[in-house]
């Protein structure tokens, strides 16, 4: 990609963290950090990578994704708002009672959400079975799911993992946001999964490891995705949790929880200050 | 007597001969043989995918199939299709309300001589619960054939359950019989009390309303095969005009028929209610007829119920 295409992709991917920031700050709870570590990802698929259509979420000839590590929902909103799916203002409405904006993304009242998800290790298996309706149909889209790092300790992942290779699902790209932390700790720790690559590999998968943060990298991965024929692929995606807010980096106590009004602040001036960086450059 | 046929087996005939007229996948764990979905897998190799013995993924993979606006059934015996995947069915299926109509056989007791782990008596009060779940209990092969057609033809997710032990196929007698969802079957009329079956018990609810009728109790019989939702309006008057109601089913009479009875019946017109079936109990091994007798799932069972209901009528 071209240095004006890359720095585009920048200030849309600095956009959405401000989106998240708002939006949990508003809802007084949700999920920061895991949100922020997939904010290049959801970026470059929603903006570069898949065809979607806002004016027609449902376009039967859409690229469909699942966010099955679906608490970073917020994520997932702000880039779903901030590409027209719905009004940005919206994002404020996150997790309040009568809103659209569930805490966990639900398909049947969200446009743009192809898969209800929020209880780890379902979601992958969902856009299993979107890839097998396309082989079915014989149809070109493509599916996505990013998947948390922690919730790979769930079995249902690798009972999916075995489903998509023993299917030949060349057309389902899964990404891996390795972003180290979940909940009780570090993820190596509490119950360690890894390594992925390996696991990935040994269960027929086509495996890349890529710098969750680098655009260039991300377009270099999903290209050699889109070309790999007769087995899924997996993006093995390292990135910083919280990336983007200073004191959220790399800390697992941002996990699942909101800024207060001063650390809202703080997070704002960060974010910001990557804005102003980046008009500048 | 009526021919005796299996309800599994008319799930796979329907599903292979449907298949003809309807485009809709069809996914097993590694029972196909058994679910019966076999036959449908070697007339529609396409349209068949065995995910293997994982349940969860099948319940979650069919799900995403469905999201892409196609219908699915998902098969599996009721004990892993209800019991081990129940999240995923009340979430990725559930939540969403997804075209996924779920085939769970070899349900209840009379899977036999397995025993306690495969003998699901658990499984219509689990689905029962699930918001927008269509919970079907078909009581003989024509009854489960139609239920297949319905599921088939009617929006959202269903939960079918059929068995494994052949059973007389008492609806294919039926003068005018009519399979419409959410309504029940009245096989016998009477005024004395009312025995609500489902599934596997109809016919034994039949023969124990034979009994009871040569001592000179008349009994109405109404066949529940679509459990949730309810026909509340035939059960109210089956409490109005006959005044006593008991239930059967093969199933725990926590949570499944006798509790959707109890629950419809109190609130439009309190009667004794007195629920036949497995007793709070988990199964074991052994031939049907001996675990049918074991577990008080009889005719002569019900008979007994039925005089106990008929004692508890108001004024008597």
């Amino acid at each position: 990609m071209d240095k004006k295409e890359l720095l585009s992709l920048k200030k849309i991917a600095n956009q959405v963290r401000i989106g998240i920031v708002d939006g949990v700050y508003a809802a007084g709870c949700g999920h920061p950090g895991g949100s922020l570590s997939i904010a290049d990802i959801l970026t470059y698929l929603y903006f570069k990578e898949m065809k979607v259509n806002p004016e027609n979420p449902k376009d039967p000839t859409r690229d469909r994704f699942v966010l099955s590590k679906g608490h970073t929902a917020p994520g997932l909103y702000a880039t779903l708002a901030l590409r027209g799916f719905f009004p940005v203002e919206e994002l404020k409405t996150l997790r309040k009672y009568g809103a659209r904006l569930q805490g966990h993304p639900d398909m049947k009242h969200i446009p743009g959400i192809d898969m209800s998800t929020g209880s780890l290790g379902l979601g992958i298996s969902a856009a299993c079975g979107m890839a097998l309706a396309a082989k079915i149909d014989k149809k070109d889209y493509r599916t996505y799911a990013i998947l948390g790092d922690g919730e790979s300790e769930e079995g249902q992942v690798w009972e999916a993992a075995m489903f998509a290779a023993h299917y030949h699902l060349d057309n389902l790209c899964a990404i891996v946001d390795w972003n180290g932390l979940q909940i009780d700790g570090k993820v190596t720790e509490v119950m360690n999964p890894t390594p992925h690559d390996e696991k990935f590999r040994a269960f027929g998968w086509h495996v890349i490891s890529v710098d969750a943060h680098d655009f260039e990298q991300l377009e270099a991965a999903f290209a050699e995705a889109r070309a790999t024929v007769g087995q899924p692929t997996v993006i093995i995606a390292k990135s910083t949790k919280g990336k983007g807010v200073s004191y959220m980096e790399n800390s697992v106590d941002w996990h699942g929880k909101a800024p207060k009004t001063e650390e809202y602040e703080i997070a704002m001036k960060d974010l910001l200050a990557i804005a102003k960086t980046l008009e500048e450059a | 007597m009526a021919d005796k046929k299996a309800t599994r087996e008319s799930y796979g005939a329907a599903l292979a001969e449907l298949g003809d007229s309807f485009d809709f996948v069809v996914l097993d764990a590694d029972l196909a043989a058994a679910t019966k979905t076999g036959t449908f897998k070697k007339k529609f190799p396409d349209r068949f995918f065995d995910c293997g013995i994982a349940e969860g993924n099948m319940m979650s993979v069919a799900a995403g199939i469905a999201a892409t606006g196609k219908t699915v059934f998902a098969s599996s015996f009721a004990m892993f299709a209800a019991g081990r995947a129940f999240e995923q069915v009340r979430n990725s299926i559930g939540y969403p309300h997804l075209n996924v109509k779920i085939g769970a056989t070899h349900a209840g007791i009379t899977v036999g001589e397995d025993g306690a782990t495969h003998q699901c008596n658990e499984d219509l009060a689990l689905m029962r619960t699930i918001p927008g779940m269509t919970v079907v209990n078909p009581a003989d092969a024509t009854e489960a054939f139609a239920a297949v057609k319905a599921a088939l033809t009617t929006d959202g997710p269903f939960y079918l359950r059929f068995g494994r032990f052949p059973v007389p196929d008492l609806s294919s007698e039926l003068e005018n019989y009519k399979f419409e969802l959410g309504k029940g079957v009245v096989y016998r009329e009477g005024k004395d009390c009312t025995v609500v079956a489902t599934g596997f018990m109809v016919h034994l609810a039949v023969e124990a309303a034979e009994k009871l009728a040569a001592e000179g109790i008349f009994v109405r019989v109404i066949d529940i095969h679509t459990v949730k939702p309810i026909d509340k309006e035939l059960l109210k008057k089956a409490a109005e005009e006959t005044g006593a109601i008991v239930t059967a089913e093969e199933h725990n009479v926590i949570g499944g028929l006798g509790a959707a009875v109890c629950e419809a019946v109190c609130e439009a017109c309190p009667v004794p209610v007195i629920r036949v079936g497995v007793e709070d109990a988990f199964g074991k091994s052994g031939s049907v007829p001996a675990l049918l007798e074991g577990y008080g799932l009889t005719a002569d069972h019900i008979v007994e119920s039925v005089k106990k209901a008929v004692s508890m009528k108001r004024g008597k």
